[in-house]
């Protein structure tokens, strides 16, 4: 480090720990010191790992990286530091002072930082693995984002899954996979769940709790072998001789830190790297180790906390912004939400010593347990299960050994303890709020300081609440704490009312701006009215707006449209497309289907499937042969693929049914005719019952009808059965079919001029409430009825079918495939009746590659 | 190949592709993504989405950035990076040259 010349950080394992640590380095100008070099096994950057089990469950989509990642590829770019990423560091020559990577990559340091984290323990068992690298179809680990998204492809074709071991990953991955609609059991070969955090009567509560959601509890059962068949896992065998069938196997029987490298390189490994308080390897003073892989007086840290104390440690001694910097371990106490139950635990599990206090409450019909343990009136252990309300003063009084109250019972409730708001203004500023990503209060009460007094605000800018969530409530009464304290008031984030990001208005002002500077066409628009200009994901939206506003007269533009919109089909995994026809209220015809049979053989249609829609999909028809479908079919689109009006199911009704009330098929029907393919906010599926029965699920959709005698029926709104669930409210009872349609629609246009952008009606219609929509729908209070109305007999009148387009392309390439030469993941499409999968390359016939040189033309 | 570079190719008419159009052609022995822009410019990407093999070029565009249709992973026109953090895609330089789009690639 003469003068001028930076000093090379080289930094092995982008993960948790790896990264955080470098940040610390940058916040304390480590970046005018160093240049800094990072190596990272995943080809990604680095990534909230706890995210993990929310992408499982589905609450996070691993497409929506933008949640997930900590710090994305610009990052590194930003700050100048080169990154490895998808490369393996193999070797490190400590005499040479270099890193050889997998690549081929030769780094020279000057320091080095070992983060390499952990990675899953698979216990030695019959059938795991099919060769020494690979694990047999169906078995998997849960700890990177290759796992998990190799996990949730897996699930979409299994049924049944077996989770070994059942920690905190455990639980995560079988609550995970249960929101998939799995079967899941959960094989624990001790007597305790999370026996790691929780008692045996904690655990006990616990096991009661979860089995109460469907999830299946196996303790005290060791697992010594699994069987496949057909190519994938089918079972697991235990030792007690039984087993268990299954297709789905995840493995969560513990972690070990990945130490290979160090061990190679001749550092001293225990149990991982053993490390001094700087955390500093004893062999080497220029190699450090942090994070999952360090050892750090005999300890070995599982969970974030410990790291982030860790890295700032290590951050103070390399800058030199604290040359007195020291770890002297963590206390550990953690809150986490594990299959959507609070769970928090700190120090010691119960009485060790004779004259230990022990205080306990167990309501196990509610799922609550809890407990303090107390040594010289400290509190030296808590565990909480179910209600973590008293965790931020528990926590507080553990890392402090503040003093207790008196009486004892305020420890667990809010009784003498401080409640959660005064918890919110006593807690020391240094009290971690979010264990996931070690926000402080004192940081948010700073954020708030720097003027930021939006909760959601605050939690972007300091990371609070975006790990588990499971802080989020506390996170939010400190932020309005401090934002009254500092005699503000909490700010409402405004743009969350606008009607797509690149324009500053709600859907209402919107609508009246377009109107008044009559704008036809969406690039109008955004020029209009876009401060930044064009916004790529406000094209949709936006084509959507003006089909309601102008009806057939706007110009459409098909760089505005998203693909299924611009091809009238809905795109597929591997770039095909399904086609799927209007069968008005399921009710079809002898020719229809002959039509669809001839079809089906003359595209080699791959899947001909019936959908939950009551109608017919075909499914992987390739982009160019589109117009050729629609022509031979010769049946109106069905709008499978719009946010739009979709379908409207129907039972039989009085026709056939011996307890039909009302004629429900004639009147699903006239509601399809009359309303097929309106643009809406989002999707708006419809269904007509002939009683309440219901055997066509109408509580349960964005408008459902039911008969309910006389020719009188039930408008229902607002009712959901997909990722929600919610049943309907009744806008209305209404004597005749023509009221049914006419108030239907009144609804469908106050929803299509209102709705926000994919705000489906379960969302809608309790975000304006069911008795504002009755005055305003039904006893027109507003006198605004007549309008929606007459706009939505506009919008029926100029109603044509998309189909139509095929002869006419509405521009050049239109139906031209886009497809890569490559081929593609192949889709597996059935089961054998062993159960093993069946794969097809759905949609990519022989003739795919040929396909391609029309495109050049 | 009719353009004076080697290593242009000259992939469709000018006219093929209107602004606010977009199509993957083979360059050589591989698939680029060709968009035209609201203003009338080009830009050149891989057309396979590095994430899954979306097809980019059914995605949506502006003039910064494109959106792949199947998961919205989303690359910047200007230098295929992924706003996202993911894998980036490559960019070609793409002009017209006597009425014809050309994609120079290696
Ligand atoms: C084909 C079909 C499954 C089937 O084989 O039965 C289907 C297929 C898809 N559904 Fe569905 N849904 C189908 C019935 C349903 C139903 C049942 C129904 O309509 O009665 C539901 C629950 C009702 C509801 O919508 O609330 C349903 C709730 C969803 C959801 C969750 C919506 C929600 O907000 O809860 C999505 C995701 C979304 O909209 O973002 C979705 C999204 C999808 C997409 C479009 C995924 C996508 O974005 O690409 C699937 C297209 C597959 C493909 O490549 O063709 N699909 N989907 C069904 C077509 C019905 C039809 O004839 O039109
Ligand atoms: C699903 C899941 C849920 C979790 N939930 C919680 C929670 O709620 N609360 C909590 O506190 N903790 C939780 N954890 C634990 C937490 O994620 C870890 O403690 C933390 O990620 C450890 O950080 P690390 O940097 O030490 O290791 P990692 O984050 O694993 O990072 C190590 C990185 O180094 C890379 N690497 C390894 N060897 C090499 C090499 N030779 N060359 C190059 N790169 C290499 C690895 O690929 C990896 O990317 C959870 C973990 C998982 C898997
Ligand atoms: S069809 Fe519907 S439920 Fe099935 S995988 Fe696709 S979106 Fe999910
Ligand atoms: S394939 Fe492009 S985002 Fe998934």
């Amino acid at each position: 480090m003469t003068s001028g010349v930076k000093e090379h950080l080289v930094v092995v394992g982008n993960g948790m720990a790896g990264a955080r640590t470098v940040e610390e380095i940058l916040e304390r100008g480590g970046g005018e010191r160093f240049r800094i070099t990072m190596f990272g096994d995943e080809p990604y950057g680095n990534y909230n790992r706890i995210m993990l089990s929310h992408v499982l469950a589905g609450e996070a989509s691993p497409d929506d990286l933008g949640e997930i990642y900590l710090n994305p590829l610009d990052w590194y770019a930003e700050n100048d530091i080169t990154l490895h990423s998808g490369v393996r560091v193999v070797r490190v020559d400590r005499f040479a002072k270099k890193v050889f990577g997998n690549d081929g990559t030769i780094e020279a340091y000057d320091k080095l930082i070992v983060a390499t984290g952990s990675r899953t323990y698979f216990p030695p068992m019959d059938g795991m693995w099919v060769d020494d690298k690979t694990l047999t179809p169906g078995v998997f680990g849960f700890r990177t984002l290759d796992d998990t998204t190799a996990m949730l492809d897996y699930a979409a074709e299994s049924r049944t899954a077996v989770v070994i071991g059942a920690g905190l990953l455990g639980l995560e991955a079988a609550y995970g996979l249960m929101q998939h609609g799995h079967e899941v059991h959960v094989v624990q070969a001790g007597p305790v769940l999370m026996n790691q955090q929780l008692d045996e009567e904690a655990g006990g509560i616990l096991r009661t709790v979860l089995e109460r959601t469907g999830m299946h509890v196996h303790t005290g059962k060791r697992t010594t072998g699994l069987r496949a068949a057909g190519g994938g896992v089918s079972a697991v065998v235990f030792k007690d001789g039984t087993s268990l069938d299954c297709d789905m196997v995840v493995v969560t029987a513990g972690i070990r830190p990945n130490v290979g490298l160090a061990v190679i390189s001749g550092l001293t490994v225990e149990r991982a790297i053993v490390t001094d308080d700087q955390m500093c390897s004893v062999d080497d003073p220029d190699i450090y180790a942090v994070g999952e892989c360090a050892q750090h007086r005999g300890e070995v840290y599982g969970l974030v906390a410990p790291l982030w104390e860790q890295a700032v440690v290590l951050a103070e001694h390399l800058t030199g912004t604290n040359p007195k910097a020291a770890y002297h371990g963590s206390r550990i106490a953690t809150k986490l939400k594990v299959a959507g139950v609070d769970v928090a635990s700190m120090g010691v599990k119960g009485p060790e010593r004779a004259d230990d206090e022990f205080v306990r409450f167990a309501e196990p019909k509610r799922g609550v347990y809890k407990s303090v343990v107390i040594r010289d009136g400290k509190l030296i252990g808590a565990m909480l299960l179910g209600d973590t309300k008293k965790v931020a003063f528990l926590t507080q009084s553990f890392d402090r050994g503040l003093p207790l109250p008196e009486e004892r019972v305020g420890m667990l409730f809010e009784l003498g303890g401080p409640s959660e708001e005064q918890g919110a203004a006593e807690m020391d500023d240094s009290v971690q709020v979010c264990n996931c990503n070690g926000v402080a209060k004192g940081d948010l009460v700073a954020c708030v300081r720097a003027g930021e007094h939006s909760v959601a605000g605050c939690m972007n800018a300091t990371r609070a609440g975006k790990g588990c969530g499971a802080c989020t409530p506390l996170v939010r009464d400190i932020v309005e704490w401090a934002v009254a304290e500092s005699g503000g008031e909490v700010g409402v984030d405004e743009s969350a009312s606008w009607y797509v990001p690149a324009i500053p208005m709600d859907k209402p002002t919107l609508i009246a701006a377009i109107r008044e500077q009559n704008l036809r066409s969406v690039s109008a628009v955004l020029a209009a009215l876009a401060p930044e200009g064009e916004d790529a994901g406000a094209k949709m939206p936006l084509t959507s707006l003006l089909r309601v506003v102008w009806n057939g007269e706007f110009v459409n533009e098909n760089d505005a449209r998203f693909i299924n919109d611009r091809v009238h089909a809905n795109i597929q995994r591997d770039g095909t497309f399904s086609v799927v026809p209007q069968i008005k209220g399921g009710i079809t015809t002898a020719a229809e289907l002959r039509r669809i049979a001839d079809v089906a053989d003359k595209y080699s249609v791959p899947m001909i499937k019936i959908t939950g829609g009551q109608r017919i999909d075909l499914l992987g028809v390739r982009k160019e042969d589109l117009p050729g479908v629609w022509a031979d079919l010769d049946m109106p689109s069905g709008y499978a693929y719009g946010k739009s009006f979709r379908t409207v199911k129907s039972c039989v009704g009085t026709d056939y049914c011996r307890f039909g009330l009302g004629d429900s098929t004639t009147l699903a029907v006239r509601l399809e005719q009359t309303y097929q393919g309106l643009e809406s906010p989002a999707k708006m599926k419809l269904a007509v019952a002939g009683c309440p029965r219901n055997c066509s699920e109408a509580l349960v959709k964005d408008v459902g009808v039911v008969a309910v005698g006389d020719d009188r029926w039930d408008l229902v709104i607002g009712g959901a059965a997909g990722a929600s669930v919610r049943r309907g409210d009744v806008l209305a009872t209404v004597t005749g079919h023509d009221e049914v349609v006419r108030l239907a629609g009144v609804f469908m246009q106050y929803y299509r001029e209102n709705g926000k952008w994919l705000e489906r009606t379960y969302d809608f219609v309790p975000r304006v409430g069911l008795d504002e929509l009755k005055a305003i729908l039904v006893a027109d209070r507003d006198g605004i009825v007549g309008g929606l109305e007459e706009r939505m007999q506009a919008a029926v009148d100029a109603y044509r079918d998309p189909w139509q387009d095929g002869p006419e392309p509405s521009g050049p390439g239109q139906f031209a495939n886009n497809l890569p030469l490559v081929p593609l993941p192949i889709v597996p499409v059935g089961r054998a009746p062993d159960g093993s999968l069946q794969a097809s390359s759905a949609g990519r016939g022989p003739s795919a590659g040929g396909v391609f040189e029309g495109a050049q033309a | 190949m009719t353009t004076s570079e080697i290593t242009g190719h000259a992939v469709a008419p000018s006219d093929e592709l209107p602004p606010g159009g977009a199509r993957a052609f083979a360059v050589g022995d591989r698939m680029v993504a060709v968009f035209r822009l609201r203003s009338g410019e080009l830009r050149a990407v891989d057309a396979v989405c590095p994430h899954s093999g979306g097809p980019l070029a059914d995605g949506q565009f502006d003039a910064k950035k494109v959106i792949c249709p199947l998961h919205s992973h989303t690359f910047s026109l200007a230098d295929g990076t992924c706003l996202n953090g993911d894998r980036a895609v490559r960019t070609y330089p793409v002009r017209e040259e006597a009425g014809k789009i050309v994609v120079t690639a290696p």
